[in-house]
Protein backbone atom coordinates (compact mmCIF):
# COMPACT_ATOMS: atom_id res chain seq x y z
CA UNK A 1 0.00 0.00 0.00
CA UNK A 2 0.94 3.54 -0.66
CA UNK A 3 3.96 3.08 -3.16
CA UNK A 4 4.99 6.22 -4.83
CA UNK A 5 8.01 7.42 -7.12
CA UNK A 6 10.00 10.06 -5.85
CA UNK A 7 12.56 12.42 -7.44
CA UNK A 8 15.04 13.64 -5.09
CA UNK A 9 18.18 16.05 -5.41
CA UNK A 10 20.49 15.00 -2.83
CA UNK A 11 24.09 16.84 -2.28
CA UNK A 12 23.74 17.97 -6.03
CA UNK A 13 23.17 14.48 -7.19
CA UNK A 14 19.65 13.31 -8.47
CA UNK A 15 17.94 9.71 -6.30
CA UNK A 16 15.19 8.48 -8.20
CA UNK A 17 13.08 5.77 -5.81
CA UNK A 18 9.91 4.23 -5.62
CA UNK A 19 9.16 4.15 -1.76
CA UNK A 20 6.64 3.76 0.85
CA UNK A 21 4.63 6.87 1.79
CA UNK A 22 5.42 6.55 4.99
CA UNK A 23 8.77 6.84 4.77
CA UNK A 24 9.93 9.88 6.56
CA UNK A 25 13.35 11.56 4.55
CA UNK A 26 15.19 10.79 7.54
CA UNK A 27 14.85 6.90 6.86
CA UNK A 28 15.32 7.80 3.03
CA UNK A 29 18.40 9.15 3.35
CA UNK A 30 19.50 6.93 5.83
CA UNK A 31 18.33 3.59 4.31
CA UNK A 32 17.96 4.28 1.02
CA UNK A 33 21.29 6.56 0.04
CA UNK A 34 23.15 5.00 2.92
CA UNK A 35 23.79 8.68 3.85
CA UNK A 36 24.03 8.20 7.75
CA UNK A 37 25.22 11.37 9.01
CA UNK A 38 21.67 12.55 9.45
CA UNK A 39 20.67 11.50 12.99
CA UNK A 40 17.94 10.48 14.21
CA UNK A 41 17.09 11.29 17.86
CA UNK A 42 13.25 11.87 19.07
CA UNK A 43 11.48 11.50 15.65
CA UNK A 44 8.99 13.56 16.57
CA UNK A 45 10.43 16.96 16.20
CA UNK A 46 12.08 17.94 19.38
CA UNK A 47 15.64 17.52 19.63
CA UNK A 48 16.77 18.38 15.99
CA UNK A 49 19.34 16.40 15.39
CA UNK A 50 17.75 15.04 11.82
CA UNK A 51 17.84 19.04 10.61
CA UNK A 52 18.71 18.92 6.68
CA UNK A 53 18.39 21.89 4.10
CA UNK A 54 15.38 21.51 1.78
CA UNK A 55 15.54 23.94 -1.00
CA UNK A 56 18.21 26.45 1.21
CA UNK A 57 15.79 26.28 4.55
CA UNK A 58 16.47 23.91 7.52
CA UNK A 59 14.18 21.40 8.04
CA UNK A 60 13.24 18.40 10.22
CA UNK A 61 13.80 15.41 7.97
CA UNK A 62 11.60 12.99 10.66
CA UNK A 63 8.53 15.04 10.50
CA UNK A 64 8.91 15.16 6.27
CA UNK A 65 8.26 12.05 4.01
CA UNK A 66 10.41 11.58 1.33
CA UNK A 67 7.24 11.58 -1.51
CA UNK A 68 7.07 15.41 0.05
CA UNK A 69 10.41 16.04 -1.21
CA UNK A 70 9.64 15.24 -4.58
CA UNK A 71 11.64 18.21 -6.75
CA UNK A 72 13.39 19.33 -3.83
CA UNK A 73 17.66 19.67 -3.49
CA UNK A 74 18.12 18.43 -0.35
CA UNK A 75 21.89 19.39 1.66
CA UNK A 76 22.69 16.95 4.37
CA UNK A 77 25.64 17.00 6.61
CA UNK A 78 27.73 15.00 4.28
CA UNK A 79 27.21 18.00 1.11
CA UNK A 80 29.18 20.54 3.78
CA UNK A 81 32.14 18.90 2.87
CA UNK A 82 31.90 17.01 -0.73
CA UNK A 83 35.63 16.49 -1.32
CA UNK A 84 36.20 15.72 2.10
CA UNK A 85 37.86 18.80 2.86
CA UNK A 86 35.31 20.51 5.75
CA UNK A 87 33.29 23.69 5.53
CA UNK A 88 34.75 26.55 7.56
CA UNK A 89 31.65 26.27 10.21
CA UNK A 90 32.76 22.29 10.49
CA UNK A 91 36.86 23.54 10.68
CA UNK A 92 34.82 25.93 13.78
CA UNK A 93 33.78 23.58 15.36
CA UNK A 94 37.09 21.35 15.70
CA UNK A 95 38.74 24.59 17.30
CA UNK A 96 36.50 25.41 19.56
CA UNK A 97 35.17 21.75 20.82
CA UNK A 98 31.77 22.24 19.57
CA UNK A 99 31.44 18.54 19.59
CA UNK A 100 31.88 15.64 22.17
CA UNK A 101 29.82 12.08 20.85
CA UNK A 102 28.60 14.05 18.20
CA UNK A 103 25.37 13.30 17.79
CA UNK A 104 23.69 16.19 17.70
CA UNK A 105 26.59 17.67 15.39
CA UNK A 106 25.10 17.15 11.72
CA UNK A 107 22.04 18.91 12.93
CA UNK A 108 24.21 21.78 14.42
CA UNK A 109 26.04 22.57 11.38
CA UNK A 110 22.67 22.13 9.35
CA UNK A 111 21.04 24.65 11.23
CA UNK A 112 24.05 27.05 11.88
CA UNK A 113 24.71 26.82 8.10
CA UNK A 114 21.26 28.30 7.55
CA UNK A 115 22.39 31.19 9.93
CA UNK A 116 25.23 32.18 8.71
CA UNK A 117 24.03 32.28 5.68
CA UNK A 118 20.93 34.95 6.44
CA UNK A 119 22.90 36.52 9.32
CA UNK A 120 26.31 36.87 8.32
CA UNK A 121 27.16 39.39 11.88
CA UNK A 122 25.11 36.96 14.34
CA UNK A 123 25.05 38.68 17.32
CA UNK A 124 25.75 35.23 20.56
CA UNK A 125 21.89 35.96 21.36
CA UNK A 126 21.05 35.07 17.12
CA UNK A 127 23.42 32.46 17.81
CA UNK A 128 21.65 30.83 20.59
CA UNK A 129 17.84 31.42 19.33
CA UNK A 130 18.60 29.63 16.64
CA UNK A 131 20.03 26.70 18.41
CA UNK A 132 17.09 26.35 20.46
CA UNK A 133 15.82 24.04 18.19
CA UNK A 134 18.90 21.93 18.66
CA UNK A 135 19.44 19.75 21.60
CA UNK A 136 22.71 18.40 22.78
CA UNK A 137 23.34 16.39 25.95
CA UNK A 138 27.56 17.04 26.16
CA UNK A 139 28.69 20.25 25.17
CA UNK A 140 26.69 22.78 27.25
CA UNK A 141 26.42 24.63 24.09
CA UNK A 142 29.00 26.93 24.83
CA UNK A 143 31.69 25.20 22.39
CA UNK A 144 29.22 25.24 20.16
CA UNK A 145 28.27 29.15 20.05
CA UNK A 146 31.74 29.92 19.96
CA UNK A 147 32.49 27.65 17.00
CA UNK A 148 29.29 29.78 15.35
CA UNK A 149 30.82 32.61 16.38
CA UNK A 150 33.93 31.98 15.00
CA UNK A 151 32.97 30.73 11.99
CA UNK A 152 31.25 33.66 11.15
CA UNK A 153 34.21 35.90 11.83
CA UNK A 154 36.78 33.87 9.65
CA UNK A 155 33.77 33.59 6.76
CA UNK A 156 34.00 37.59 6.85
CA UNK A 157 37.31 37.38 6.65
CA UNK A 158 37.95 39.38 10.28
CA UNK A 159 39.78 36.61 12.10
CA UNK A 160 40.35 37.42 15.83
CA UNK A 161 44.50 37.30 16.55
CA UNK A 162 44.89 34.38 18.97
CA UNK A 163 44.51 36.12 22.56
CA UNK A 164 42.45 38.90 21.82
CA UNK A 165 38.93 39.25 22.61
CA UNK B 1 19.25 -1.81 10.85
CA UNK B 2 16.14 -2.44 12.20
CA UNK B 3 13.50 -3.54 9.26
CA UNK B 4 10.54 -4.64 10.55
CA UNK B 5 8.27 -6.91 8.88
CA UNK B 6 4.37 -6.23 8.37
CA UNK B 7 1.39 -8.89 9.01
CA UNK B 8 1.15 -8.93 5.24
CA UNK B 9 5.02 -10.34 5.25
CA UNK B 10 6.46 -6.85 3.36
CA UNK B 11 9.91 -6.40 4.50
CA UNK B 12 9.02 -2.32 4.28
CA UNK B 13 12.23 -1.39 6.41
CA UNK B 14 12.26 1.20 9.15
CA UNK B 15 9.13 2.58 9.51
CA UNK B 16 6.99 4.77 12.33
CA UNK B 17 4.05 5.73 10.95
CA UNK B 18 1.08 3.24 9.99
CA UNK B 19 0.58 3.16 6.01
CA UNK B 20 -0.92 5.65 4.29
CA UNK B 21 -1.95 6.47 0.27
CA UNK B 22 -0.48 9.87 -0.34
CA UNK B 23 -2.05 12.57 -2.78
CA UNK B 24 -0.48 15.49 -4.34
CA UNK B 25 -3.39 17.24 -6.00
CA UNK B 26 -2.08 20.57 -8.10
CA UNK B 27 -5.80 21.87 -8.13
CA UNK B 28 -7.29 23.22 -5.46
CA UNK B 29 -10.77 22.07 -6.44
CA UNK B 30 -8.95 18.60 -6.90
CA UNK B 31 -8.04 18.92 -3.10
CA UNK B 32 -11.44 19.53 -1.87
CA UNK B 33 -12.67 16.35 -4.32
CA UNK B 34 -10.50 14.14 -2.56
CA UNK B 35 -11.48 15.43 1.33
CA UNK B 36 -14.85 15.49 0.28
CA UNK B 37 -14.19 11.59 -0.99
CA UNK B 38 -11.66 9.84 0.24
CA UNK B 39 -12.54 7.72 4.31
CA UNK B 40 -10.59 8.77 7.19
CA UNK B 41 -8.46 11.15 4.94
CA UNK B 42 -6.39 14.30 6.67
CA UNK B 43 -4.71 16.99 5.11
CA UNK B 44 -0.83 17.49 5.00
CA UNK B 45 0.23 20.92 5.48
CA UNK B 46 3.69 21.96 6.85
CA UNK B 47 3.67 18.45 9.08
CA UNK B 48 5.11 20.12 12.25
CA UNK B 49 2.22 18.67 14.36
CA UNK B 50 0.84 16.26 12.14
CA UNK B 51 3.48 14.12 11.46
CA UNK B 52 4.81 13.90 14.89
CA UNK B 53 1.53 12.50 15.95
CA UNK B 54 1.62 10.04 12.78
CA UNK B 55 4.82 8.83 13.82
CA UNK B 56 3.67 7.82 18.05
CA UNK B 57 0.30 6.39 15.94
CA UNK B 58 -1.75 9.01 17.92
CA UNK B 59 -2.76 9.55 14.33
CA UNK B 60 -3.13 6.38 11.75
CA UNK B 61 -5.01 7.75 8.16
CA UNK B 62 -5.63 5.93 4.94
CA UNK B 63 -4.82 8.92 3.33
CA UNK B 64 -2.54 11.87 3.40
CA UNK B 65 -3.73 14.94 1.05
CA UNK B 66 -0.59 17.06 1.08
CA UNK B 67 -1.48 20.79 0.49
CA UNK B 68 2.52 21.21 -0.43
CA UNK B 69 1.76 21.97 -3.78
CA UNK B 70 -1.11 24.02 -3.89
CA UNK B 71 0.04 27.14 -4.94
CA UNK B 72 -3.16 29.37 -4.51
CA UNK B 73 -2.94 28.70 -0.97
CA UNK B 74 0.54 30.36 -0.68
CA UNK B 75 1.02 34.24 0.04
CA UNK B 76 -0.48 37.31 1.54
CA UNK B 77 -2.94 40.13 -0.34
CA UNK B 78 -4.34 43.58 1.27
CA UNK B 79 -8.37 42.93 0.64
CA UNK B 80 -11.08 45.27 1.89
CA UNK B 81 -9.30 46.70 4.77
CA UNK B 82 -7.89 43.17 5.59
CA UNK B 83 -4.70 40.83 5.34
CA UNK B 84 -5.73 38.08 3.61
CA UNK B 85 -3.37 35.21 4.07
CA UNK B 86 -3.29 31.66 2.61
CA UNK B 87 -3.11 28.67 4.35
CA UNK B 88 -0.17 27.54 2.90
CA UNK B 89 1.83 30.43 3.97
CA UNK B 90 4.72 29.13 5.97
CA UNK B 91 5.42 30.81 9.17
CA UNK B 92 8.62 31.48 8.48
CA UNK B 93 8.07 34.15 5.38
CA UNK B 94 5.45 35.53 6.96
CA UNK B 95 8.03 36.50 9.85
CA UNK B 96 10.53 38.53 7.55
CA UNK B 97 7.66 39.97 5.48
CA UNK B 98 7.79 43.41 5.03
CA UNK B 99 3.65 43.69 4.57
CA UNK B 100 2.64 41.70 7.94
CA UNK B 101 5.14 44.27 9.85
CA UNK B 102 3.37 46.83 8.23
CA UNK B 103 -0.44 45.71 8.56
CA UNK B 104 -0.13 43.51 11.33
CA UNK B 105 2.96 44.12 13.60
CA UNK B 106 1.08 41.78 16.44
CA UNK B 107 1.29 38.67 14.18
CA UNK B 108 5.23 39.57 13.26
CA UNK B 109 5.96 39.68 16.69
CA UNK B 110 3.72 36.70 17.47
CA UNK B 111 5.71 34.57 14.99
CA UNK B 112 9.12 34.63 16.85
CA UNK B 113 8.05 32.61 19.41
CA UNK B 114 6.51 29.94 17.11
CA UNK B 115 8.43 27.05 17.69
CA UNK B 116 11.97 27.67 15.87
CA UNK B 117 13.23 28.25 12.58
CA UNK B 118 13.20 25.01 11.60
CA UNK B 119 10.00 24.08 12.55
CA UNK B 120 8.71 27.62 11.10
CA UNK B 121 10.48 27.30 7.63
CA UNK B 122 7.87 24.34 7.29
CA UNK B 123 4.74 25.25 9.52
CA UNK B 124 1.78 26.96 8.07
CA UNK B 125 -0.79 29.72 8.79
CA UNK B 126 -3.56 27.30 8.15
CA UNK B 127 -2.07 24.43 9.66
CA UNK B 128 -1.71 26.07 13.32
CA UNK B 129 -5.28 27.34 13.00
CA UNK B 130 -6.98 23.95 12.18
CA UNK B 131 -4.15 22.39 15.11
CA UNK B 132 -6.12 24.37 17.29
CA UNK B 133 -3.41 24.08 20.55
CA UNK B 134 -4.47 25.78 23.47
CA UNK B 135 -0.97 27.08 23.89
CA UNK B 136 -0.62 28.51 19.96
CA UNK B 137 0.36 32.23 19.28
CA UNK B 138 -1.21 32.38 16.08
CA UNK B 139 -4.60 31.35 17.12
CA UNK B 140 -4.32 33.70 19.62
CA UNK B 141 -3.44 36.36 17.44
CA UNK B 142 -6.67 36.10 15.24
CA UNK B 143 -8.73 36.10 18.21
CA UNK B 144 -7.27 39.48 18.69
CA UNK B 145 -7.62 40.52 15.36
CA UNK B 146 -11.24 39.21 15.20
CA UNK B 147 -10.05 37.59 12.22
CA UNK B 148 -12.36 35.62 9.48
CA UNK B 149 -11.72 32.26 8.54
CA UNK B 150 -12.53 31.24 4.69
CA UNK B 151 -13.87 27.25 5.16
CA UNK B 152 -13.63 26.22 1.67
CA UNK B 153 -15.23 22.57 0.50
CA UNK B 154 -16.84 21.36 -2.87
CA UNK B 155 -19.89 22.91 -1.55
CA UNK B 156 -18.09 26.46 -1.84
CA UNK B 157 -16.22 28.65 0.49
CA UNK B 158 -18.11 29.52 3.77
CA UNK B 159 -16.66 32.71 5.93
CA UNK B 160 -16.17 31.71 9.89
CA UNK B 161 -15.38 34.27 12.07
CA UNK B 162 -12.62 33.69 14.57
CA UNK B 163 -15.13 34.12 17.71
CA UNK B 164 -16.78 30.51 16.56
CA UNK B 165 -14.29 29.01 14.98
CA UNK B 166 -12.15 27.44 18.04
CA UNK B 167 -15.10 24.99 19.49
CA UNK B 168 -12.71 23.69 22.48
CA UNK B 169 -9.84 22.10 23.19
CA UNK B 170 -8.40 21.26 19.95
CA UNK B 171 -11.45 21.43 18.28
CA UNK B 172 -12.82 23.83 15.36
CA UNK B 173 -16.03 24.70 13.44
CA UNK B 174 -14.23 22.70 10.18
CA UNK B 175 -16.85 20.39 8.92
CA UNK B 176 -15.11 17.12 8.16
CA UNK B 177 -14.76 17.89 4.53
CA UNK B 178 -13.58 21.90 5.08
CA UNK B 179 -10.12 22.93 4.45
CA UNK B 180 -9.05 26.47 5.55
CA UNK B 181 -8.17 28.16 2.57
CA UNK B 182 -7.15 31.70 3.63
CA UNK B 183 -7.74 33.57 7.11
CA UNK B 184 -8.48 37.52 6.93
CA UNK B 185 -6.67 39.81 9.51
CA UNK B 186 -9.02 43.33 9.71
CA UNK B 187 -6.04 46.00 9.97
CA UNK B 188 -5.96 48.27 12.75
CA UNK B 189 -5.18 52.15 11.94
CA UNK B 190 -1.70 53.03 11.56
CA UNK B 191 -0.40 53.89 14.52
CA UNK B 192 -2.21 51.42 16.48
CA UNK B 193 -0.20 49.80 19.21
CA UNK B 194 0.84 46.37 19.95
CA UNK B 195 2.08 43.65 22.57
CA UNK B 196 2.72 39.94 22.83
CA UNK B 197 4.33 38.42 25.75
CA UNK B 198 4.42 34.76 26.91
CA UNK B 199 5.60 32.58 29.13
CA UNK B 200 7.65 29.08 28.29
CA UNK B 201 10.24 27.01 29.65
CA UNK B 202 12.49 27.31 26.87
CA UNK B 203 12.39 29.94 23.63
CA UNK B 204 10.49 27.88 21.61
CA UNK B 205 8.26 26.08 23.80
CA UNK B 206 4.57 25.92 23.79
CA UNK B 207 3.92 28.94 26.13
CA UNK B 208 2.18 27.96 29.80
CA UNK B 209 0.75 31.32 28.96
CA UNK B 210 0.61 34.40 26.67
CA UNK B 211 -1.20 37.70 26.46
CA UNK B 212 -1.54 39.53 22.87
CA UNK B 213 -2.99 43.54 23.08
CA UNK B 214 -4.07 46.14 20.13
CA UNK B 215 -4.74 49.62 21.35
CA UNK B 216 -5.89 52.18 19.27
CA UNK B 217 -5.34 55.49 20.84
CA UNK B 218 -6.64 59.03 19.63
CA UNK B 219 -4.24 61.73 19.94
CA UNK B 220 -6.69 63.22 22.99
CA UNK B 221 -5.03 60.16 24.91
CA UNK B 222 -8.48 58.52 24.26
CA UNK B 223 -8.67 54.71 23.76
CA UNK B 224 -10.76 54.30 21.05
CA UNK B 225 -10.53 50.29 20.46
CA UNK B 226 -8.87 47.67 22.83
CA UNK B 227 -8.06 44.11 22.48
CA UNK B 228 -6.43 41.91 25.09
CA UNK B 229 -6.29 38.40 24.46
CA UNK B 230 -4.93 35.32 26.26
CA UNK B 231 -4.01 31.95 25.74
CA UNK B 232 -2.46 28.80 26.90
CA UNK B 233 -4.84 29.39 29.95
CA UNK B 234 -8.45 27.54 28.56
CA UNK B 235 -9.07 25.31 26.10
CA UNK B 236 -9.09 28.20 23.30
CA UNK B 237 -7.66 32.16 23.34
CA UNK B 238 -10.09 33.99 25.36
CA UNK B 239 -10.80 37.32 24.92
CA UNK B 240 -10.47 39.41 28.07
CA UNK B 241 -13.75 41.87 27.35
CA UNK B 242 -14.09 43.21 30.99
CA UNK B 243 -10.78 44.09 30.39
CA UNK B 244 -11.67 45.94 26.84
CA UNK B 245 -14.41 47.61 28.16
CA UNK B 246 -12.40 48.78 30.55
CA UNK B 247 -9.92 50.47 28.71
CA UNK B 248 -12.46 51.71 25.77
CA UNK B 249 -13.34 55.20 25.72
CA UNK B 250 -11.20 56.77 28.49
CA UNK B 251 -7.67 58.42 29.04
CA UNK B 252 -4.69 55.72 28.82
CA UNK B 253 -2.63 56.27 31.53
CA UNK B 254 -1.42 54.08 34.39
CA UNK B 255 -3.64 53.27 36.45
CA UNK B 256 -5.99 52.17 33.39
CA UNK B 257 -3.26 49.52 32.39
CA UNK B 258 -3.12 47.83 36.05
CA UNK B 259 -6.95 48.16 35.82
CA UNK B 260 -7.24 46.15 32.68
CA UNK B 261 -4.84 43.37 33.85
CA UNK B 262 -6.19 42.96 36.98
CA UNK B 263 -9.33 42.06 34.86
CA UNK B 264 -7.56 39.13 33.90
CA UNK B 265 -7.50 37.76 37.37
CA UNK B 266 -11.15 36.51 37.14
CA UNK B 267 -10.65 33.69 34.38
CA UNK B 268 -10.32 30.29 35.97
CA UNK B 269 -7.36 28.83 34.07
CA UNK B 270 -6.63 25.56 33.15
CA UNK B 271 -3.57 23.27 35.47
CA UNK B 272 -1.79 20.68 33.75
CA UNK B 273 1.37 19.19 34.69
CA UNK B 274 3.11 22.26 33.53
CA UNK B 275 1.45 24.30 35.93
CA UNK B 276 -1.35 24.85 38.15
CA UNK B 277 -4.13 26.97 38.03
CA UNK B 278 -3.01 29.79 40.13
CA UNK B 279 0.04 30.00 38.72
CA UNK B 280 -1.01 30.53 35.27
CA UNK B 281 -3.93 32.94 36.70
CA UNK B 282 -0.86 35.20 37.95
CA UNK B 283 1.07 35.04 34.60
CA UNK B 284 -1.90 35.96 33.05
CA UNK B 285 -2.47 38.98 34.93
CA UNK B 286 1.72 39.78 34.36
CA UNK B 287 1.60 39.12 30.69
CA UNK B 288 -1.59 41.07 30.45
CA UNK B 289 0.16 44.34 32.04
CA UNK B 290 3.51 43.85 30.04
CA UNK B 291 1.37 43.38 26.83
CA UNK B 292 -0.58 46.30 26.99
CA UNK B 293 1.98 48.21 28.09
CA UNK B 294 4.13 47.49 25.04
CA UNK B 295 0.73 48.07 23.24
CA UNK B 296 0.48 51.96 24.73
CA UNK B 297 4.38 52.89 24.24
CA UNK B 298 4.20 51.75 20.73
CA UNK B 299 0.73 53.98 20.47
CA UNK B 300 2.50 56.73 21.76
CA UNK B 301 1.82 56.96 25.42
CA UNK B 302 4.28 56.74 27.79
CA UNK B 303 1.64 55.02 30.43
C1 LIG C 1 9.59 21.25 18.32
C2 LIG C 1 8.29 21.93 17.98
C3 LIG C 1 7.94 23.08 18.67
C4 LIG C 1 6.74 23.73 18.38
N1 LIG C 1 6.42 24.85 19.08
C5 LIG C 1 5.27 25.51 18.80
C6 LIG C 1 4.92 26.69 19.49
O1 LIG C 1 5.64 27.19 20.35
N2 LIG C 1 3.74 27.29 19.16
C7 LIG C 1 2.89 26.78 18.20
O2 LIG C 1 1.85 27.36 17.95
N3 LIG C 1 3.22 25.67 17.52
C8 LIG C 1 4.38 25.03 17.80
N4 LIG C 1 4.67 23.87 17.11
C9 LIG C 1 3.71 23.40 16.08
C10 LIG C 1 3.85 24.22 14.80
O3 LIG C 1 5.18 24.14 14.40
C11 LIG C 1 3.00 23.73 13.64
O4 LIG C 1 3.46 24.39 12.50
C12 LIG C 1 1.52 23.98 13.69
O5 LIG C 1 0.97 23.59 14.93
C13 LIG C 1 0.77 23.18 12.63
O6 LIG C 1 1.03 23.70 11.37
P1 LIG C 1 1.50 22.77 10.18
O7 LIG C 1 1.47 23.61 8.96
O8 LIG C 1 2.79 22.16 10.52
O9 LIG C 1 0.31 21.73 10.09
P2 LIG C 1 0.26 20.13 10.03
O10 LIG C 1 1.06 19.54 11.12
O11 LIG C 1 0.52 19.67 8.65
O12 LIG C 1 -1.30 19.93 10.33
C14 LIG C 1 -1.85 20.14 11.63
C15 LIG C 1 -3.33 19.80 11.60
O13 LIG C 1 -4.06 20.75 10.85
C16 LIG C 1 -4.73 20.14 9.75
N5 LIG C 1 -4.62 21.09 8.64
C17 LIG C 1 -3.47 21.57 8.11
N6 LIG C 1 -3.74 22.49 7.16
C18 LIG C 1 -5.09 22.61 7.10
C19 LIG C 1 -5.98 23.42 6.33
N7 LIG C 1 -5.53 24.31 5.42
N8 LIG C 1 -7.31 23.27 6.53
C20 LIG C 1 -7.79 22.39 7.46
N9 LIG C 1 -6.99 21.61 8.20
C21 LIG C 1 -5.65 21.71 8.03
C22 LIG C 1 -4.02 18.82 9.53
O14 LIG C 1 -4.88 17.88 8.93
C23 LIG C 1 -3.65 18.46 10.95
O15 LIG C 1 -4.73 17.89 11.61
C24 LIG C 1 5.87 23.21 17.38
C25 LIG C 1 6.25 22.07 16.66
C26 LIG C 1 7.45 21.42 16.95
C27 LIG C 1 7.82 20.19 16.18
S1 LIG D 1 14.91 13.20 15.16
FE1 LIG D 1 13.98 14.81 14.06
S2 LIG D 1 13.86 16.35 15.53
FE2 LIG D 1 14.58 14.67 16.72
S1 LIG E 1 27.99 16.43 21.33
FE1 LIG E 1 26.90 14.82 22.26
S2 LIG E 1 24.86 15.48 22.04
FE2 LIG E 1 25.95 17.20 21.35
Amino acid sequence: MGKQATRVMVNGKSYARVVDARLTLADFLRHELNLTGTHLGCEHGVCGACTVLVDGRTARSCLMFAVQANGCAVTTVEGLAPDGQLSVLQQAFIDNHGLQCGFCTPGMLMTLTELLGDTPEPSEQDVREALTGNLCRCTGYAGIVAAALDAAQRLRGTVAKPGSP
Amino acid sequence: MDRRVEPGGDDVGPMKPAPFEYHAPRQLKDAAELLARLPNAKLLAGGQSLVPMMNFRYVIVDHLIDLGGLDELRGTAVVDGALRIGAMTRQRDLEFSPEVARQCPLLAEALRHVGHRQTRNRGTMGGSLAHADPAAELPAVCAAYDATVHALSVRGIRQIAFREFCTGFMATALAPDEMIAAVDLPIWRLGHGHGFHEFARRQGDFAIAGAAALLDVGADNVVRRAALTLFGVAASPLRVEAAEAQLAGKPLDAAAIRAAAAAAWLIAPISDIHAGGEYRRHLAQVLSARALNDAARRAGVEA
